[in-house]
């Protein structure tokens, strides 16, 4: 259909009829039934913070088992399982579950212009499954049978020779549920941001955050099904009988590590671009300016993307691979500094000509740029084969990866929370509590981990639970405790902020910090269809960018959860599709596969038996009521041949 | 009460709800899905051929796999792609008898894939627990009937939209993206057998 020159009419929507459409009545049903982004964000959201807390209650009590030399607080076995426990929950349970699934469901709809996610039914499906990975893990940990070869898992440790019994296995099937759900909210994500984009929101005026989780959808989709096979076959490996890994009988053991880390490094991307893309956001709203280079940045985003796959064997310099490997993948490794630096630069060059505000949400930014580049710089040191050699397995390492995902993903995952709170809940944070917050974690985090750069230098190796009080490591590791209970004590003022907050803070308005992206154009909280009208997008940054007198979509029928589609690359309005009621199908759907992988670890019957049922709540998933039906084929429109 | 508001707007009400491909989000959830899928194969393939790389012998001690179910299979799956073809031709018409009639057409090509298929696992020659290799193919052989068997339900399913009271317009777009799946199962099958039944015979 050819759509006419903007015609003044009087817009027919009406909120109480969008109330009536879309909200999601019902109480507890609610929350078994979501079908709505903002409703299934706020649960990744709660849910992905819990297992923080969680994880960072296990570092905790790693950090005290470390405190002193000879130490019998934990033990050995209980040691293993915590710090196990501890490295799965955080990448697994928190970073890529907060990173990119709770900001990329409840932001991207938004930021886009639309009054959904697409498939939204898949969307709360992959929440549910999520929650079967973390209760898998932790049910493990909690009945004291919990995982203990580390969060990578390496065989022939992991294999059946080596660890006998379950508690591997809770590890490489939890695996499969959180990929699941990341490779779930990939497709809405995808969908959503190529085909619910406002009109005149062309590929060219996206904002950046939503062009970052595009480019990580598809790495998750390229990612994730390499780990998801290789925790598979470790699990047949031990539950039936295979020999995948099994040098004996012609297996391979680096063939694990190969796929593990064809996903594991790619990971450490999706798990960093989200937090760049944060920061990009935040630069520009607090630089009342646009930000510097968006093409450049957003090349640099996908090349990251591209190159973040081919830097996998740096994780296996230490297995004795040719030289000619080492070399290539050195280079590969300090090439992939080129985008990020860039990126540097240009938030550098965006602050340096704008007018920065310095408000809350920019103290954690600064942070951020602070430990990120420590991170960095002590990547370079591990890109070089000799050093890495020297450092491999010790203190070092641990230093540096905490420096970059910490720098990379918490701190900006605390100025996304401070900048996007009121959003969410319609009240500002308490500003003293945050900075007191942050003050308390960056002091403890760079007490923490910068020492633990001297402590790898000095021989100290990563995962044993205690050393001799001869070696000198005492005084190192005391300032790391203290360190880490700094840290415990900024979350408590985090947590304290956020109840206190969520009760009593100052009411936020729409727009309290004066951005241009879309979220900021609706109330806060958005109601549960998002937006009145569908907005028209003339810029980058849509509401600062906006003509005076802005143009608005009518037509979208509001007795029904009808959406606009756009095409993906100049967001022209297309067509328009209903979306789905609230069911309980996904929820009940995830409960029937999470039986059937759990299952599969004691008897692979299990996965015979639960196929019929998994194919029956798929069909009762989408079977449509006949009242449905009926509605859509009274409004059915073909397009015309 | 309802609120109307003059402002200028951009209307979008006669704008069709039944389109196919690129306009259609279905369109676009199954071509991720078929990318994560394919994503997996690739991995699997690369597996398959870096074990190859650890061995003297392939397969090792033991007899590649019977050359002619495979062969039956494949033609079978080849000919498939013709009611596959005319189901999407249909559903794009807006012809329900023609859709229905290719949908059970390609029904029974699945079920007879499949059928063909657990020859194929008696053909194999080994079991998965004799060596690495015999993982190797079992993997293979089970990812993808797999999938064979997710596309003849999903296939069944729309059998049963076609033929029922819930039928709708916006079903022959999902009737055409399940062509592009089996495809997909298809093309992979194909793939798949050069490497079981080639590979075993001439590397």
């Amino acid at each position: 259909m050819a759509v006419a020159d903007p015609i003044i009419v009087s817009a027919g929507e009406s909120e109480e009829r969008l109330e009536r459409t879309w909200s999601e009545r019902g109480g507890m049903y609610r929350w078994f039934a979501p079908v709505h982004h903002t409703t299934i964000g706020k649960m990744y959201f709660v849910t992905a913070g819990i297992f923080l807390l969680l994880g960072g209650i296990l570092a905790a009590l790693i950090r005290i088992q470390l405190s002193r030399p000879e130490n019998n607080f934990l033990g050995p076995d209980r040691y293993n399982q915590f710090f196990t426990v501890h490295g799965s929950t955080m990448i697994f349970l928190f970073a890529v579950p907060m990173m990119y699934q709770a900001f990329g469901v409840y932001l991207v709809p938004l930021m886009v212009g639309a009054r959904n996610i697409a498939f939204p039914r898949l969307a709360a499906f992959s929440y549910f499954i999520y929650v079967g990975g973390c209760l898998l893990l932790w049910g493990g940990l909690l009945l004291n049978i919990g995982a203990d070869a580390g969060w990578f898992s390496y065989v022939p440790l992991s294999g059946p020779a080596f660890s006998p019994g379950k508690r591997v296995d809770f590890w490489a099937q939890m695996i499969t549920f959180t990929e699941l759900s990341a490779l779930a909210v990939a497709v809405c994500l995808i969908v959503t941001i190529l085909k619910y984009r406002a009109p005149g929101m062309t590929l060219n005026r996206m904002p950046l955050l939503v062009w970052e989780k595009l480019v990580l959808s598809f790495m998750v989709i390229f990612a994730m099904p390499a780990v998801m096979l290789v925790s598979t076959m470790l699990l047949m490996d031990r539950t039936a009988n295979t020999h995948f890994f099994n040098p004996a009988e012609g297996g391979d053991v680096l063939l694990y590590q190969h796929l593990f880390w064809f996903f594991g490094h790619p990971d450490v991307y999706i798990i960093f671009l989200p937090g760049a893309a944060i920061i990009s956001t935040l630069v520009a709203t607090f630089s009342r300016r646009h930000i510097f280079g968006y093409p450049g940045i957003v090349v640099a985003t996908i090349a990251t993307g591209f190159l973040g796959f081919g830097v996998w064997v740096h994780h296996m310099f230490a297995t004795g691979i040719p030289q000619l490997s080492e070399s290539f993948f050195t280079a590969a490794t300090l090439m992939i500094v080129i985008p990020t630096a860039y990126q540097f630069f240009c938030w550098i060059a965006t602050l340096w000509n704008g007018r920065p505000q310095l408000r809350l949400p920019m103290l954690w930014v600064g942070g951020f740029f602070f430990v990120f580049m420590i991170g960095g710089l002590s990547g370079l040191m591990l890109a070089s084969v000799p050093v890495d050699l020297q450092v491999h397995d010790t203190f070092f390492v641990v230093a540096h990866f905490h420096y970059v995902l910490i720098g990379g993903a918490m701190f900006p995952m605390f100025a996304g929370i401070y900048y996007w709170f009121p959003k969410v809940v319609g009240r500002m944070a308490h500003e003293a509590l945050a900075k007191v917050h942050f003050w308390l974690f960056f002091i403890g985090f760079n007490l923490t981990f910068f020492t633990m750069h001297f402590l790898g230098l000095r021989g100290m190796p990563r995962r044993i639970y205690t050393y001799l009080p001869e070696m000198h490591w005492t005084g190192l590791n005391q300032i790391a405790t203290a360190g880490a209970g700094f840290m415990t004590l900024g979350i408590l003022v985090f947590l304290i902020n956020l109840f206190w907050s969520i009760k009593r803070g100052t009411i936020a308005g729409p727009n309290p910090w004066g951005a241009g992206s879309l979220e900021w154009s609706v109330p806060s909280p958005p109601p549960p269809y998002n937006f009145v009208h569908i907005p028209t997008v003339d810029g980058r940054e849509a509401i600062w960018d906006a003509p005076p007198n802005p143009v608005f979509v009518s037509g979208i029928r509001d007795e029904v959860r009808e959406v606009l589609l756009t095409n993906s690359l100049d967001a022209e309005p297309e067509a328009k599709e209903e979306q789905p009621a609230p069911s309980v199908w996904p929820f009940l759907t995830a409960v029937v596969v999470s039986a059937v992988l759990i299952g599969s670890i004691f008897t692979l019957k299990a996965v015979s038996y639960g196929a019929l049922p998994i194919a029956f709540s798929i069909i009762a998933w989408i079977w449509p009521k006949e009242h449905e039906v009926e509605e859509r084929r009274e409004h059915e429109k073909w397009r015309a041949a | 009460m309802e609120r109307t508001t003059d402002i200028p707007v951009l209307d979008v009400s006669g704008l069709p709800t039944v389109v196919f491909r690129e306009p259609n989000p279905i369109f676009w959830g199954n071509l991720l899905y078929m990318l994560i899928e394919g994503a997996m194969f690739a991995m699997i393939f690369a597996s398959y051929f870096y074990l190859r790389t650890r061995s003297t012998e392939w397969p090792p001690g033991l007899a590649p796999p019977y050359l002619w179910y495979g062969v039956a299979n494949t033609i079978l799956f080849l000919t498939s792609v013709v009611p596959a073809r005319s189901i999407q031709l249909r559903a794009r018409a807006g012809d329900l008898a023609g859709s229905l009639t290719g949908l059970i057409g390609l029904a029974a090509f699945g079920l007879i894939c499949l059928v063909i298929r657990g020859f194929e696992f008696k053909g194999l020659n080994c079991r998965w627990d004799a060596n690495a290799y015999g993982s190797m193919v079992w993997a293979l052989l089970v990812l993808h009937t797999g999938h064979l068997l997710t596309e003849w339900i999903e296939t069944l399913v729309m059998v049963a939209f076609a033929s029922s009271r819930k039928m709708e317009g916006k079903r022959f777009p999902d009737f055409d993206v399940n062509s592009d799946y089996w495809y997909f199962v298809v093309g992979w099958a194909v793939i798949m057998n050069i490497v079981l039944y080639g590979t075993t015979r001439l590397l």
